[in-house]
């Protein structure tokens, strides 16, 4: 078990300071939204899920041992409550992914067409150095990538939502969805290979 | 060899294919771009810009956080 670890803003929090509280609903909010519509898909209904889950937080600032960081914390809160809201669903889910993830390992996330019978790239990938960082962090590209994370299956896109967008660590990502270290790479591999050739299609 | 590239990213491979992997990538042009540009993927991933919380729940959240403060400080 972790030792709890000192966390300047957790401590802010429990000490009831306004402005850390607001500066922390401020940065987690975007991440927070879109991991919740991994889960539910009206907008209106994610942010219901954020909502709760802050409240939840707000009654538990005192129990919570501080075992994690805050962001994670409020992440499992907000994943417990989206997934409680379609719980019908991810039972039918659920079933299914664990066939998923075994047939995932499999499936090739290049198209093998690009690769000679030597195993050698046929058609090598254009390297993206020329492309200048005002485009690449422009709003075009940032929203390609937006749209092409909506568009991953639910178990590619809540890791790839936690570990990349949210920055979260992947023990902690690990723990919060109850997956294998193994199944959380897997998983985030094949969303990070989707999300690549998707930019390699619009930069082309 | 691009299937290991997240395992490569995530320092998870064992010493000895880790070693074998950054050889091949060495002397391998289109693995090197593609490791690049799954690096790059990532990066970007971090930067999508955030959906600013709305002023109603921002003001709603503050109010039960104020509530809680008091509860607590008494």
């Amino acid at each position: 078990m972790q030792a709890s670890r000192s966390e300047p803003e957790l401590d802010a929090l429990r000490r009831g300071d306004e402005t850390a509280f607001v500066d922390v609903l401020r940065r987690y909010h975007g991440a927070l939204m879109r991991l919740a519509m991994t889960y539910v898909q009206n907008p209106q209904i994610a942010e219901d899920v954020v909502q709760d889950a802050w409240l939840t937080a707000i009654r538990s600032l005192d129990s919570f041992a501080g075992r994690s960081s805050l962001k994670t914390w409020i992440s499992g809160i907000v994943i417990n409550i989206a997934r409680a809201r379609r719980r019908k669903e991810s039972r039918l889910v659920s079933l299914a992914s664990v066939f998923t993830d075994y047939a995932d390992r499999r499936r090739p996330t290049v198209d093998p067409s690009r690769f000679g019978g030597d195993g050698a790239w046929r058609e090598l990938p254009r390297p993206w150095e020329n492309v200048p960082e005002s485009s690449l962090i422009g709003k075009e590209m940032l929203g390609r990538i937006k749209s092409a994370i909506d568009e991953l299956p639910p178990k590619h896109r809540e890791v790839i939502v936690l570990r990349d967008v949210a920055q979260l660590d992947a023990t902690e990502v690990s723990n919060l969805l109850g997956i294998s270290p193994e199944n959380q790479r897997v998983r985030l591999h094949r969303a990070r290979a989707a999300v690549r050739k998707s930019l390699e299609e619009y930069l082309s | 060899m691009v299937e290991l590239m997240t395992d490569y990213l995530e320092d998870a491979l064992s010493a000895r294919d880790k070693a074998r992997f950054e050889e091949h990538i060495a002397g391998c042009d289109g693995c090197s771009a593609y490791l690049e540009q799954m690096r790059t993927t990532m990066r970007l991933a971090g930067r999508i810009p955030d959906e600013p919380i709305p002023q109603r729940l921002q003001d709603e959240l503050l109010r039960v956080f104020r509530s809680w403060k008091s509860e607590h400080q008494t």
